[in-house]
C-alpha cells in the first residue's frame, strides 16, 4: 500500500455531506417537498423570459367611444387618451434607460476593483447592495419584504385592478412611479383622468392586502383570541398602583410590525379532512405548507386553495355582517365567492358557479366581473388549469356583455395576448378564440383604436402579441375589413416600428388563416410591398417573411398577386446579407413553386448565383433557407436535369456533402431531403455516382447519411439506371458499410434490403458474397450482430431466390435452423422469422431443414414469452399447418394445439388472430374432431380472453371443415350446465353464423331449439348473446325460404326490446334490424305500429326508436304497409291516402 | 334526458335518427306523422315511373300531370297544420 493510501478507521459513520444534508432538513422544518413540483406547474415560471415580459405590460382603460358620444357625453380615456398615454410611456421608457445607462456607467467606474470571480467581502457586499437597492435602478425588489410606505401604496382601494392591485400583484421594472409624489391628493373617486400616474394612492383603504407571509405558521395571526393587548385594555386590567411602564431598553425593535395593517383572514375552522389532490392541499394535510382554509364561508368546502389566493379573495375570507355591506360591495362579494369556486372548487362546484356567473353577467356588470377576473389572470403563480378556467369565464361572460365590454377591451388584450404565444397548443387556440369573440363584441372600429397605440409600442414583446391580436381580428371581422387601416399602418411615415408592426399582421394572417387569403392576395401584397424597400432593415426582412408566409400559404395560385415584388425581390438578393438576405431567399423559395414552368427556368437561374455563394456560408440558419429553397428550386417543373446536372450539382456537393453536416440532426436531414428533390431531376446515376464512394467513408455518420439518401433515392426512382460499373461500386459500398456499423439502427439494413431488392436479378454475381456476410455475422458473438443478419436474410430471400440461387437458401436455412438455440429473445424472433420468410420463397417441399424436422424444434419455443418470438414462431406454424401439414405427424399438431391454447392469452392481437387462424389450418389438415374437443374443453377455463378466442377459434374450424362438423358438437355442449360453457357455446355459434353466411339456411332449423332456451333464458347475457345469434343467422338466411322459424325467433326476441343494458338492447335492436331485412319491412311495421301512440312514453320512446330504424332502413317500402288511416280525417285535415286507392 | 340515459350505447342512434325528415319521435302528433306518411307515399309514386303510369291511365290525365299534381300536394297533403291546443 502507497503512503498517501487512506488511512483506515476502525469506526465508520455516514459521509459529512449527508450528515450535513440532515442537519439542513432538520433546521429547515418548513421544507416542502411539493414546492417543487408546484412551480412547475405554474405557467410563469415555466416560461421563458420573453414570455413574462407579460408582467411588466399595462393596461388602460379605453372608454367606449361610440357610446358616449351617442349620449352626447364628452368622451375621456378614448384613443386620444390613449394615444397621449403610449406616448408618455415612450418617453418614460426613454428617460429610464438613460437613467439605467448612467447608473450603469457610475457603477463600473465605482466599482471597478470588484472582482467578480471571487466571493466579495462582506462590507463590500452590503455596499454594492444598497448601491443596486437604490430607486430607479432595475433591480427588482420583493415586494413581501418589509417596507411601510410601499405596502401602503400598495393597499388595494375596492377593486382597482389596473392601478394598485395589478401592480401589487405583478412587480414592474417601473417602479419609480410608486416613488413619486402624487401630483393630486384628492380622493381617488373624484380624479379626473384616469391614468395611473397621476393618481393617488388610495387614501382610505377598507381592506388590506394580506401579504403572503401573514399566512405563514408560526406568524401571529390577528384574531379575537390571539392579538395584541392595547394599553387601554391593560390599563383596565391591571392596578393602577405598584406597577410601573418600564421604557423598552434602547436599541429595541420589536420583531413582528404592529399587525394593524393586516385583517388577516381567519376562519374558525374547526377539524376537518383535506380535500382534493392538489399538491398544496395534500402539503398542508401533511403539514408541510403553509395552513390555509379548505373552508370559507358562503364558498364551502374547496379543491385547493393556495397563499396566493387569500390577497385576492381577503374580502370573502372573513365573516361580515352582510347587512351593513352596500348593494355594490354585495355584488363584489357574490362575484368574488363564484370566482372562487370556479377557479379552486370541485368540477361540480365550479359548474354551477360558472353558469351561475354567466347568466347574471349583464346584471354584475362588465366592470366589477373584469375588476376581479384579470388581476387573477396575472398572477405570477397561476396554473395551467386555472388559467383555463379564468380564460373559460371571461369567454362566457363576453357572449353575454356584448358591447358593454368596451372599455374593457384593452384591459382582456393585455392579459389574453400573452396566450397567443404560449407554447401550449390549447392556451393559443383559447386566446384566439377570447379575442376573436371580444372583437365581434367590441366591434372592429373598437378595436382598431384600442389596439393602435400598442402597434408603435417601444417593447418588441408588445408589438408582437400586438400583430398577432390583429391577426386573429382580421379572421374573426374578415380581411377587407382591416385592409384600410393594414394599408394606412404598413405605410405610417412616423415611425418604422408601425410599420413593422403592420407587415408581421400581414404575416400572422397568412400563417393563421392558409388558403383564405387567396381572395385578398393581391391586397395583401400590395400592401407590404413597398416594405421591400424600406430604409429599415428590420421592416425589409420582415416583408420578406410575410411575403414568404403569404405565398406559402397561397400555394400553388396566386402567382399574379406577386408581380410588384418579384423584382425588388430578386434585385434584393443582390444588395443584401445576412438576416435579410436569408428572408429573401425565403421569400423566393416559396414563391418558385407558384410560377408558371416557361418562366421559372429565368428566375431560378437568376438566384442560383446567390445560391451557391451562400453554399459557403457559416450561418446555420442560413444553411437551412439556401437548402430549403434549393429543394423547392428543383422540385419546380420549369427547371431543366441539364441546369440541376451543371449548374447546381457539383457546387452543392462540394458544399454539403462533407462530413460536418451529418453532426448536426437538423442538418442532416434538410440535406438528404434536398439531395432526393435533386436526384428527382438529375436521376439516380448522377446522385448515387457522385456519393457512392463515401460509403466507405471513414466517419460512421456520414456513410448512415449517404446510406440513407441512397435508399430514398433507389426507392423512389429505382435501379435501372445504374450501369455496371456503378452497381458494383455500390454493392462494395454497401457490403462495406453494413459491415463496418458499430451503432444498432434501421438505417444500414433497409438500405441493403432497398438496394438489393431494386437490383433484382442483377445482384447474383454478388450473392455468394453477401451470405458469406450474412453467414459470417449470423455466427458473431454480438447478439445484435446476430439480429441483424437475421433480419437481413428476411428481406433478402425472395431476391436470393429470384436469382436461382436456392443452394444458398437451403444452406442459410440450415445455419438458422442450427441457431434455434439463441437466448436472446430479440434475436430469436428475427431468426425465426427468417426462418419463416426461406420457408415462404422455397416451399414446404423443398425447405431444407425439412419441415417433419423443423416443426418440433417450434414445439418448445412455442412457451416462449417473448412477443416478437411468439409472433414470428407462429407465423411460421400457420404457414407449415397451411402449406404442409402434411408432412408433419398428427400427433405432434395436437401437441401445437394445446400450446396454441396459451397463445390465446397473447397481449397482441396478430399473435391472438395468428394462432386463431392456424387452429383452423390444423383442422383442416387433421379433421376437426380432435381440435374441436381441445376448444370445447378450454371454453371451462376462467380466462375470459381465452374462452372468447376459443369461440373464435370453433368458429373459424366450423368455417374451414364445414359448419356440419361443429354444430352438433356445439349444441351438445350447450347442454353442460355450467354458465360460462353455454355463454361459450352461443358465442361460438355466433362467430359461425357470422362466418358461413348463406350456409345457415340448412342449419336455421336445428338451432332454432337452442335459441328459444337461451332467449328465454333469465340470464341477460344469455339472451343478449342469443340476440346476435339470430341477428346473423337472419343476415345469412335472407331471401331463402327460413321465414317462418325467423318469425318464430322474432317473436322471442321482440319483448326483449325493453332491456335497458347498453350491450343487451344493442343486440336485440340489432337483431330486429336484422328481421327487417328477413321478413320484410311490412311485418316489422305491425309490429311497432302496437306501440307508436302507447299512453306510456317509455313505451311510446322505445317503439319510435325501432320505427326511426326501420323507416331510415326502408322508408320507401314502408308506403304499401302504412295502415289506411282515412277515419281520423277531421276538418281540413283529410288523411285518406287517395292515389292508393285507385284502381284500373 | 331519460331516454338518453336508458341508451346510452346508442345516443349517437338517436342524435343520427333526428337528423333525418320523416323520422318520429315520443311526442310526434298524428297530424305531423301522417303528413310524413303521405309524403313518402307522393314521392314513392313520383319515384316509381310504372307507377305513375298506372295512376294516370286510372285518372286520364298525363304522367306529367300526374307527376306534377304529386309534387305540388307534397307541400300540404293533409292540409294545413291544426291549430295548437294548449
Amino acid at each position: 500500500m502507497s503512503s498517501d493510501a487512506p488511512r483506515l478507521v476502525d469506526s465508520f459513520t455516514a459521509p459529512k455531506e449527508v450528515l450535513e444534508e440532515f442537519a439542513e432538513l432538520a433546521e429547515d422544518e418548513n421544507y416542502d417537498p411539493f414546492a417543487e413540483t408546484a412551480s412547475k406547474r405554474q405557467i410563469a415560471s415555466r416560461q421563458s423570459d420573453y414570455h413574462n415580459r407579460r408582467f411588466s405590460r399595462q393596461a388602460n382603460e379605453s372608454a367606449d367611444a361610440f357610446r358616449a358620444s351617442e349620449e352626447g357625453k364628452d368622451v375621456e380615456g378614448g384613443y386620444k387618451e390613449a394615444m397621449r398615454l403610449q406616448r408618455l410611456e415612450k418617453e418614460e421608457e426613454r428617460v429610464r434607460r438613460a437613467i439605467e445607462d448612467k447608473e450603469r456607467q457610475a457603477r463600473e467606474e465605482g466599482q471597478a476593483k470588484m472582482d467578480l470571480d471571487k466571493t466579495p467581502p462582506r462590507a463590500e457586499l452590503e455596499e454594492a447592495a444598497k448601491e443596486l437597492s437604490i430607486p430607479g435602478t432595475k433591480r427588482k425588489r420583493r415586494w413581501d419584504v418589509a417596507e411601510p410606505s410601499e405596502e401602503e401604496n400598495k393597499e388595494n382601494k375596492g377593486g382597482e385592478w389596473s392601478k394598485e392591485a395589478l401592480d401589487g400583484a405583478a412587480p414592474k421594472k417601473r417602479r419609480s412611479r410608486w416613488d413619486a409624489t402624487p401630483a393630486d391628493v384628492s380622493a381617488p373617486g373624484e380624479t379626473p383622468k384616469r391614468s395611473r400616474w397621476d393618481q393617488a394612492p388610495a387614501a382610505a383603504p377598507d381592506v388590506a392586502m394580506t401579504p403572503i407571509i401573514m399566512n405563514a405558521p408560526g406568524f401571529m395571526h390577528e384574531d379575537k383570541h390571539n392579538r395584541y393587548l392595547t394599553d387601554e385594555e391593560l390599563d383596565a386590567i391591571l392596578p393602577t398602583q405598584g406597577y410601573s411602564i418600564v421604557t423598552p431598553p434602547p436599541g429595541y425593535a420589536p420583531l413582528v410590525r404592529p399587525p394593524k395593517l393586516s385583517a388577516t383572514p381567519i376562519t374558525e375552522v374547526g377539524f376537518h379532512i383535506q380535500e382534493g389532490s392538489d399538491a398544496a392541499a395534500a402539503a398542508a394535510a401533511a403539514g408541510l405548507a403553509p395552513d390555509l382554509p379548505t373552508e370559507i364561508p358562503g364558498v364551502g368546502s374547496l379543491a385547493f386553495f393556495k397563499a396566493e389566493d387569500a390577497q385576492y379573495f381577503a374580502k370573502i375570507l372573513k365573516e361580515e355582517d352582510e347587512t351593513e355591506l352596500s348593494v355594490d360591495e354585495m355584488k363584489e362579494r357574490k362575484i368574488m365567492r363564484l370566482l372562487l369556486k370556479i377557479k379552486n372548487g370541485t368540477p361540480p362546484v365550479r359548474k354551477t358557479a360558472l353558469r351561475q356567473i354567466t347568466d347574471k353577467a349583464r346584471e354584475f356588470g362588465a366592470g366589477p366581473l373584469f375588476d376581479k377576473i384579470l388581476p387573477l389572470l396575472m398572477e405570477r403563480t397561476l396554473e395551467d388549469q386555472e388559467r383555463h378556467l379564468l380564460v373559460k369565464v371571461i369567454d362566457r361572460v363576453l357572449y353575454k356583455l356584448d358591447d358593454l365590454v368596451r372599455p374593457y377591451v384593452h384591459k382582456i388584450l393585455v392579459v389574453i395576448e400573452p396566450l397567443l404565444i404560449d407554447e401550449d397548443y390549447y392556451a393559443r387556440v383559447e386566446g384566439r378564440e377570447i379575442i376573436s369573440n371580444l372583437s365581434k363584441a367590441a366591434g372592429l372600429a373598437h378595436m382598431i383604436s384600442t389596439m393602435r397605440p400598442d402597434i408603435d409600442h417601444a417593447d418588441e414583446y408588445v408589438r408582437n402579441t400586438t400583430a398577432r391580436a390583429f391577426s386573429v381580428v382580421a379572421s374573426a371581422l374578415g380581411i377587407p375589413s382591416l385592409l384600410p387601416f393594414l394599408k394606412a399602418v404598413c405605410r405610417s411615415k412616423k415611425s418604422w416600428q408601425a410599420r413593422h408592426t403592420g407587415i408581421r399582421i400581414v404575416q400572422q394572417i397568412a400563417i393563421m388563416m392558409g388558403c383564405a387569403v387567396l381572395p385578398h392576395l393581391r391586397n395583401l401584397v400590395d400592401c407590404i410591398s413597398h416594405g421591400l424597400q424600406d430604409e429599415q432593415q428590420k421592416v425589409r426582412t420582415m416583408t420578406a417573411l410575410a411575403l414568404a408566409a403569404l405565398a406559402e400559404a397561397a400555394a400553388p395560385y396566386g402567382i399574379e398577386s406577386f408581380d410588384n415584388v418579384l423584382k425588388p425581390l430578386w434585385v434584393g438578393i443582390r444588395l443584401h446579407r445576412g438576416k435579410s438576405l436569408a428572408a429573401f431567399l425565403k421569400a423566393i423559395g416559396f414563391i418558385l413553386p407558384l410560377m408558371d414552368p416557361e418562366y421559372v427556368s429565368y428566375y431560378i437561374k437568376e438566384v442560383t448565383i446567390i445560391l451557391i455563394r451562400e453554399f459557403q456560408t457559416s450561418d446555420e440558419e442560413m444553411k437551412k433557407i439556401v437548402l430549403k429553397v434549393v429543394q423547392q428550386c428543383a422540385a419546380t417543373e420549369g427547371v431543366t436535369p441539364q441546369y440541376i446536372k451543371q449548374d447546381i450539382l457539383p457546387d452543392f456537393f462540394k458544399a454539403f456533402w462533407v462530413r460536418r453536416m451529418a453532426l448536426d440532426r437538423r442538418n442532416y436531414r434538410q440535406v438528404v431531403e434536398t439531395t432526393v428533390e435533386l436526384a428527382q431531376k438529375s436521376g439516380v446515376a448522377e446522385i448515387v455516382g457522385r456519393i457512392v464512394n463515401d460509403l466507405k467513408d471513414e466517419a460512421e455518420p456520414y456513410r448512415k447519411m449517404v446510406m440513407e439518401t441512397i435508399t430514398k433515392v433507389v426507392a423512389s426512382l429505382g435501379a435501372s439506371d445504374i450501369d455496371e460499373r456503378l452497381e458494383v461500386r455500390l454493392v462494395d459500398g454497401i457490403i462495406y458499410s453494413f459491415q463496418e456499423q458499430t451503432t444498432e439502427d434501421q438505417v444500414m439494413l433497409d438500405g441493403f434490403g432497398t438496394v438489393v431488392n431494386a437490383l433484382g436479378i442483377r445482384v447474383k454475381p454478388y450473392l455468394t458474397q453477401i451470405v458469406s456476410t450474412i453467414l459470417w455475422r449470423l455466427n458473431n458473438k454480438s447478439a445484435k450482430v446476430r439480429q441483424q443478419a437475421a433480419d437481413l436474410t428476411t428481406r433478402l430471400a425472395v431476391v436470393i431466390k429470384q436469382c436461382g440461387e436456392d443452394q444458398l437458401l437451403s444452406k442459410l436455412g440450415l445455419v438458422l435452423f442450427e441457431q434455434l438455440g439463441e437466448e436472446y429473445p430479440d434475436t430469436l424472433g428475427s431468426i425465426i422469422a427468417a426462418e419463416g420468410a426461406i420457408a415462404n420463397v422455397v416451399g414446404m417441399t423443398q425447405m431444407n431443414p425439412p419441415v417433419k424436422d423443423l416443426l418440433p424444434r417450434m414445439t418448445p419455443i412455442l412457451r416462449n414469452r417473448h412477443e416478437k418470438v411468439q409472433e414470428a414462431t407462429i407465423n411460421l406454424i400457420g404457414r407449415i399447418a397451411d402449406r404442409g401439414a402434411e408432412f408433419v405427424p398428427a400427433r405432434e399438431w395436437m401437441r401445437i394445439c394445446f400450446e396454441l391454447l396459451d397463445l390465446l392469452k397473447a397481449h397482441k392481437k396478430g399473435i391472438r388472430r395468428a394462432a386463431v387462424n392456424s387452429f383452423g389450418y390444423i383442422a383442416k389438415s387433421l379433421g376437426p374432431q380432435d381440435v374441436l374437443q381441445v376448444l370445447l374443453t378450454n371454453l371451462r377455463v376462467q380466462e375470459r380472453q381465452s374462452r372468447v378466442c376459443s369461440t373464435v377459434a370453433i368458429a373459424i374450424v366450423a368455417e374451414t371443415c364445414g359448419p356440419f362438423t361443429c354444430i352438433p358438437a356445439i349444441l351438445n355442449e350447450y347442454r353442460t350446465a355450467e354458465l360460462n360453457v353455454r355463454t361459450g357455446c352461443l358465442k361460438a355459434l355466433s362467430f359461425v353464423f357470422e362466418y358461413v353466411g348463406p350456409q345457415s339456411a340448412y342449419y336455421a332449423d336445428s338451432v332454432v331449439t337452442m335459441l328459444e332456451d337461451a332467449l328465454t333464458d333469465r340470464d341477460l347475457v344469455h339472451r343478449q348473446t342469443a340476440s346476435t345469434i339470430v341477428k346473423h343467422l337472419a343476415l345469412g338466411v335472407a331471401g331463402l325460404g327460413c321465414e317462418d322459424s325467423m318469425l318464430h325467433l322474432m317473436n322471442l326476441v321482440w319483448p326483449n326490446c325493453f332491456e335497458t343494458s347498453p350491450h343487451v338492447i344493442g343486440a336485440v335492436m340489432d337483431a330486429v334490424e336484422a328481421m327487417r331485412v328477413t321478413l320484410g319491412p311490412g311485418v316489422l311495421l305491425s309490429y311497432v305500429l302496437q306501440g307508436l301512440f302507447h299512453p306510456a312514453r317509455k313505451v311510446r320512446e322505445v317503439y319510435w326508436r325501432i320505427y326511426n330504424s326501420l323507416y331510415l332502413g326502408a322508408s320507401d317500402a314502408l308506403v304499401p304497409f302504412y295502415p289506411d288511416l282515412g277515419e281520423l280525417s277531421e276538418g281540413q285535415n283529410v288523411y285518406d291516402r287517395h292515389p292508393l286507392q285507385m284502381f284500373v | 334526458m331519460s331516454s338518453e340515459l336508458r341508451y346510452t350505447a346508442n345516443t349517437q342512434l338517436e342524435h343520427l335518427h333526428a337528423r333525418y325528415t320523416g323520422t318520429g319521435h315520443a311526442d310526434l302528433t298524428k297530424y305531423e306523422w301522417l303528413t310524413h306518411q303521405h309524403r313518402d307515399t307522393l314521392s314513392s309514386i313520383v319515384g316509381h315511373p310504372p307507377l305513375l303510369s298506372y295512376l294516370a291511365i286510372a285518372d286520364g290525365e298525363a304522367v306529367g300531370r300526374v307527376k306534377f299534381e304529386m309534387t305540388e300536394r307534397m307541400l300540404q297533403p293533409c292540409g294545413p297544420p291544426p291549430a295548437k291546443e294548449e
